[in-house]
């Protein structure tokens, strides 16, 4: 079962844990206090950037009968279409540019570029998947409904589609979402089995597929004419590539060894700090350059994005350097790598995880995608609470050290049991000879 | 016909009062745009061209005293020229990354062929955005614009006999219905009763004798508090003996107003009489405030019992709906859905159900609205 006291998995004292709320309070205050005339100008400045590739896109797309127009224009309308979705529309409707004001720059009014209505995503993701972040039954997000991203799910036999289901996932991921949104507007709407037309949430859904699907694949192949052919494909295909694009920041921000998950018990008792922590634990992140870090939303700081939801993305950099110095602080494990690294990680779970527990070899206390604190437990007693340190560097021991321990014996182990096989053979070898 | 509604649609709460067909255009073209707006390319080339909102440019920034300027704003699309003289604008300026907004009436007389508005601030000693503006706002801003309101207006045709009185700022709707009746030549029997503490700080001086000198017909009364003390209004009846029968604008700080109201109450000629609160006043408030919750956002914050539920929102980043910000549009109203509030002018107290301004609404204890 996944973690249940995050305290103990994490290796921390009630105090620890306070001071390590406490301090990340204050990681908020200050970016609070200091957002200004810098932060106003990123985001102004990101929307006119994206209002020209779009404009440029569309425009060089009119020429799309020439392959080369078609690849450049094709290529402005995917990165439009990436900068719309993740830097703007995912942030801007988490509220993180509220606080300018802004009636055109706000979560409330803001309306995106993907076949899902904001509203519904709003509710969707704002609230169920941020507020139960990663809790086993409550989280939708986790394989989103699709995929069994952990095995405190129980295997089904549809779970053995899940490497293809996970492919058409990626190539159609708006919709995905879209209809994942809809399903939690319904269920948190508390919406009874109506007949399609009657119900508030399948016209608003119905509204937003018509004119998305209306502009780019009807109004603008129609408006260049006899090239309309060549402007569906290429509309088609600056979606894909969002899609794909999108689906895998998510999938690295959320799948990845390392992100952990967490039950309905831990969260019933939660404090502030436990909170902080659990997003952090359930989240992972991955290593980008600037550039980078720009085409996704700034979600490759996607642990700083779950402990602040609401604070500008430009931030976020900045955030995590102090997260990180936390996390050294309090001996904690601060999960990220490579985009490739963490993208195969998750890949495997899909994999691994398509198919039966009896297949697979750990348990739930203690796999890749999922662990607990038992993991940590000798018999039934619970982990030591007492600080420890370590006598020779004076630092702090918490669950970093212990995970790295656990690996270290893990190996060990193997390798004992190993060396005895090998042991029992050779006198088996020396009898028989 | 259900086509050209089709058209309009995504356009249709625009005001753009003169130009229909421009809005069929618009949303025709929002078709395209989707899920954006055209304004969202076109202002990229001319931050005024948007009709979601309305926009404007300062063109003008004239020092009226020490502490008051004026400034002139040509409006960008929609602007509707019709305005009534006396009413306000709502004004929005960018300031350290946020939008901060105020309303002020509006100096300038309605005027479709210049396409320019005036507003006349004074500088508050504690309002922030007003000393900016007077501290100095470069020619060239672009600044955001809530339509004219209020009902503190001329009527056209105006009546035969006015009364104004005014105090410091409170010239400034009355400045404008004197321009319009300037302007059009017909100046109804006028008496204007303006106070200023000394000559320097008087606002619209020399525009005041030289509207007497064109017109005999109107009277200004100038009277500078500090040397020849306050205007007591049971001298009315030995200047302006006939004052009972004139149709009476007054705005000002709140005890003038307070006092006027009494008098012509007392006089049981308040019918006639129309008055703009410029101030709230907040300092009678004995409560402590509290913590609100805004439901829909899911955000809550402290605030002592003085600061307005509306700034409260909005320095959290919720996005409130309002107009005037002085109590009177109501375009501020929303659901209180738990604990209760006190009104910032009245004293009064509200509770859960009731829908209240927030503009002029101040925590008193805990409470949630629903937003
Ligand atoms: S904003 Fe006008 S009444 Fe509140």
């Amino acid at each position: 079962m996944a973690i249940t006291d995050i305290k103990e998995f994490a290796h921390l004292t009630e105090e620890d844990m306070e001071a390590f709320g406490r301090e990340l309070d204050a990681v908020r205050r200050d970016i609070e206090d200091s957002r200004g005339e810098k932060d106003a100008a990123y985001i102004r400045r990101t929307i006119r950037l994206q209002r020209c590739l779009e404009l440029g896109g569309r425009i060089v797309l009119l020429g799309s009968k020439y392959r080369p127009a078609w690849l450049a224009g094709t290529a402005l309308l995917s990165v439009a279409k990436i900068i719309e979705n993740m830097e703007l529309g995912h942030n801007v409707m988490h509220g993180q540019w509220d606080w300018m004001n802004d009636p055109e720059i706000h979560s409330v009014s803001w309306e995106w570029d993907q076949t899902g209505p904001s509203e519904q995503w709003k509710r969707a993701h704002n609230y169920s998947h941020h507020t139960y972040t990663n809790i086993v039954g409550m989280d939708d997000d986790i394989g989103f409904g699709i995929l069994r991203m952990t095995r405190d799910e129980p295997w089904k036999p549809i779970n053995l589609i899940q490497p293809l289901a996970n492919v058409l996932l990626a190539a159609t991921f708006e919709w995905g979402i879209a209809l994942h949104d809809l399903d939690s507007q319904k269920e948190l709407d508390g919406e009874q089995q109506k007949r399609f037309w009657d119900s508030p949430s399948n016209r608003a859904f119905v509204r937003k597929i018509g004119r998305q699907v209306g502009k780019d694949f009807v109004l603008f192949p129609a408006l260049t004419g006899p090239a309309w052919k060549s402007t569906l494909t290429a509309n088609a295909t600056a979606n894909l590539v969002r899609n794909l694009w999108a689906y895998a920041v998510i999938f690295c921000g959320h799948f990845p060894d390392g992100a952990e998950k967490f039950t309905m018990g831990q969260f019933e008792t939660e404090t502030r700090a436990e909170w902080y922590l659990r997003q952090m634990l359930g989240s992972a992140n991955f290593e980008a350059g600037k550039v980078m870090a720009f085409m996704s939303g700034n979600l490759c700081y996607q642990i700083e994005h779950h402990m602040f939801p609401d604070l500008p993305s430009n931030r976020y950099q900045e955030i995590s350097e102090k997260v990180h110095a936390l996390c050294e602080k309090y001996d904690l494990p601060y999960t990220t790598g490579s985009l490739g690294k963490q993208y195969l990680l998750a890949l495997r779970t899909i994999h691994k995880l398509s198919l039966p527990d009896s297949w697979l070899r750990a348990t739930s206390d203690d796999a890749p995608e999922t662990s607990s604190e038992r993991k940590f437990r000798t018999g039934d007693a619970p982990v030591v609470h007492a600080l420890r340190i370590d006598p020779l560097t004076g630092k702090r021991r918490g669950l970093r050290s212990a995970i790295a321990e656990a690996r270290v014996s893990l190996r060990n182990a193997k390798k004992e049991a190993k060396r005895q096989a090998r042991a029992q053979r050779d006198r088996v070898k020396s009898l028989t000879a | 016909m259900d086509l050209k509604r089709w058209l309009e649609a995504p356009a249709a709460n625009v005001s753009a009062p003169k130009r229909p067909r421009l809005n069929m255009l618009r949303g025709a073209i929002t078709r395209i745009t989707t899920p954006l707006l055209p304004d969202d390319y076109l202002h990229l080339a001319n931050p005024l061209w948007s009709a979601r909102e309305l926009r404007g440019r300062v063109v003008d920034v004239k020092k009226e005293t020490a502490t008051a300027v004026t400034l002139v704003i040509q409006p960008g699309w929609g602007f509707n020229f019709d305005y009534q003289p006396g009413q306000y604008i709502g004004i929005g300026l960018h300031l350290g990354g946020r939008w901060h907004w105020r309303s002020y009436s509006l100096t300038s007389a309605p005027n479709w062929d210049e396409k320019l508005i005036s507003i006349t601030v004074k500088a508050m000693p504690e309002g922030f955005l007003s000393s900016h503006l007077v501290g100095g706002v470069p020619q060239g801003t672009i600044v955001r614009l809530a339509a004219p309101k209020g009902n503190f207006a001329l009527p056209t045709p105006p009546p035969e006999k006015i009364l104004f009185i005014t105090a410091g700022s409170g010239i400034t709707p009355i400045i404008s219905m004197l321009r319009t009746l300037d302007r059009h030549g017909d100046m109804p029997d006028t008496v204007h009763i303006h106070s200023a503490p000394t000559e320097d700080e008087l606002m619209f001086g020399d525009e005041l004798t030289a509207i007497a000198e064109g017109h005999p017909q109107f009277t200004s009364h100038v009277q500078l508090t500090r040397s020849d003390g306050k205007f007591a209004l049971a001298s009315l009846d030995k200047f302006y003996p006939d004052w009972r029968e004139r149709e009476t604008w007054a705005c000002g700080p709140s005890a003038l107003l307070e006092e006027i109201e009494r008098v012509w109450k007392h006089e049981g000629i308040d019918d006639k009489l129309h008055l703009e609160r410029f101030e709230i006043a907040r300092a009678d408030t004995s409560g402590k405030g509290g913590k609100v919750t805004f439901s829909k956002s899911d955000r809550s914050v402290d605030v002592d019992g003085a600061t307005s539920l509306l700034e409260a929102g909005e320095n959290l980043g919720v996005q409130m709906p309002f107009g005037c910000r002085m109590g009177i549009c109501q375009t501020c109203v929303v659901p209180l859905t738990a604990g209760h509030v006190i009104d910032l002018r009245s004293g009064k107290e509200h509770g859960e159900g009731d829908r209240i301004q927030t503009c002029i609404s101040a925590a008193a204890g805990d409470c949630t609205l629903e937003l």
